[in-house]
């Protein structure tokens, strides 16, 4: 019989939106490697090991790259779309939100905030501190 | 890992192309994607000097059949023996190239098409399809978003420059204007690719390739029978097919691309290296792709690029010809690119292509590039005096 233990309930990208739904940021480490995994899967992309655990990123990250969406003002307006390279490791895209689209500058430190994207709980960034804890 | 097999088993030098064509390109207007295709082919066969019912492998992909080999093979009214309708992007035709050589080196097809067709521009853009992921909420816009952030992070880490991405443009249309084909053949200064509309920054639209229609369609076959045919065989060398990534936030590194890996293994297959090619065709989807890939396969150093393609250095009369046809940016980009550029590689080593004709050129090097900067394919083909 396959050993099912680790296949209970909803899947990993499902579990890493509930806790974002509440207040929480976490990302995934695999208990093999012990490196950092985003996004979140069922095998760790480092070491092929399938025991991930889920663990709170300390927020921090540094810009990696960005880029201006250029979009009509009817339309929403110009917007930003960065890679933010997490302190843990692994890169995620995002937005920093509290910079103009074209001043968002790589290496710029950036700390992680869930806010809400069309309604639904995302991890973006701020490039100003907001209080010890990040999001 | 075994990529470069030798001997009896080397795949260089097995398969040979004998047949190319292209569609007409721009608006097809009231023209499907399978006529499109079908145009090339008719004009493919009659190059090569065969007929449909020769065709016996079939090598098909797009992005609206997601069973592309099947629809063909209807379409033409005919029963493969062997079928290969992989999806990697616009690279995937250089990776047919390695599948129809394997196909045809073992039997298990003896006439190998490989083609492609699309109505992009009148019938409307088609992204390849793709499962929502952890990015889709921040809204990225792809294709252009990836390479946008790819460009953004070489200009930090190398110092490359606006005008530096300009001139692969400017390079690309003089090409064009010597390709009675080509579908942009306006003057175009950097000036003009720097005040374009902005896109999406570091991008303005001139940095980006064209939307239009188009088909192309190659006829391979094994080359102890390629002397058959009506036109000087073309052989295929090398190739080496290769992937970082899928999404662009999971590329290792945005200065560094899998054609770092797959090139090499391309030019240790066919037992050249960079300083034999004599014309290089790349899949230039916006200006930085160009950029990225001739530091990969080694024609200058990592981040060294931009200077490389100063001075008009790969525009006509410059010291290495790139994208001859005028490339996705200028002669014709109908949502996968990678057959049109094997086709000028081919054509330039038959020596059929006019003013653009680079003298003498024996030994051409090509390089697809699919999905999100995800996939690279690199071929080497040489003339007859090469094998």
């Amino acid at each position: 019989m396959n050993d099912t233990s680790l296949f209970e309930g909803p899947g990993p990208v499902q579990r890493y939106q509930d806790a974002l739904t509440q207040g929480l940021f976490l990302i995934q480490q695999c208990k093999g490697c012990g490196k950092h995994v985003f996004y979140p899967r069922v095998m760790c992309p480092h070491c092929g090991a399938s025991e991930l655990k889920w663990v709170e990123p300390t927020g921090r990250g540094v810009v990696y790259s960005t880029s201006v969406v250029r979009q009509k003002p009817e339309k929403g307006g110009d917007y930003n779309v960065a890679l933010i390279e997490l302190d843990e490791g692994p890169r995620m895209m995002s937005r920093v939100m509290d910079v103009d689209p074209d001043k968002v500058k790589i290496g710029m430190k950036v700390s992680a905030h869930i806010g809400l994207l069309d309604g639904q709980h995302a991890v973006v960034f701020y490039n100003k501190e907001q209080g010890s804890k990040e999001w | 890992m075994v990529k470069i097999l030798k001997g009896e088993q080397s795949l260089r030098g097995a398969a040979a192309v004998v047949g190319v064509g292209l569609s007409r390109f721009g608006d097809l207007s009231g023209n499907s994607h399978m006529e499109i295709m079908g145009e090339a082919v008719h004009h493919a066969l009659a190059d090569a000097g065969l007929t449909i019912r020769d065709v016996d492998g079939i090598f098909a992909t797009n992005f609206v059949d997601q069973l592309a080999p099947l629809a063909v093979a209807e379409y033409f009214g005919i029963k493969p023996d062997f079928m290969d309708g992989s999806n990697l992007g616009g690279s995937v035709f250089v990776n047919s190239l390695l599948s129809a050589s394997m196909a045809l080196k073992y039997g298990l097809c003896n006439v190998a098409l490989i083609c492609y067709g699309s109505n992009n521009r009148s019938g409307g853009f088609v992204a390849p399809a793709q499962a929502k992921t952890v990015e889709s909420i921040y809204k990225p816009r792809y294709p252009i978003q990836a390479y946008a952030l790819a460009a953004a992070r070489h200009m930090y880490q190398y110092g490359t420059t606006p005008e530096q991405l300009a001139e692969v443009a400017v390079a690309a249309r003089k090409w064009a204007r010597l390709n009675p084909a080509a579908e942009m053949r306006d003057p175009l200064s950097i000036a003009d690719v720097l005040n374009a509309r902005r896109v999406l920054d570091p991008f303005g639209v001139r940095d980006c390739c064209l939307v239009s229609d188009g088909g192309a369609a190659m006829i391979l076959v094994r080359a102890d029978r390629a002397k058959d045919f009506p036109k000087a065989p073309v052989y295929m060398l090398g190739v080496s097919s290769r992937t970082t990534h899928n999404i662009i936030s999971s590329m290792p590194d945005l200065t560094v691309t899998a054609a770092a890996q797959s090139a090499p293994e391309a030019f240790a297959m066919a037992g050249v290296k960079p300083s034999d090619i004599d014309v290089v065709e790349l899949y230039d989807a916006f200006t930085i792709n160009t950029i990225l890939f001739l530091e990969d396969m080694g024609f200058c150093q990592k981040g060294e690029g931009g200077a490389f393609v100063a001075n008009g250095n790969i525009a006509p009369g410059g010291k290495l010809p790139v994208n001859t046809n005028g490339g996705g940016l200028s002669c014709v980009h109908p949502g996968m690119y990678g057959l049109f550029l094997m086709i000028e590689a081919v054509q330039q080593l038959r020596g059929e292509c006019g003013a653009r004709q680079i003298k003498d050129a024996k030994l051409a090097a090509c390089n697809g590039n699919g999905g999100y900067l995800s996939s690279q394919v690199t071929a080497v083909f040489g003339t007859a005096a090469t094998l």
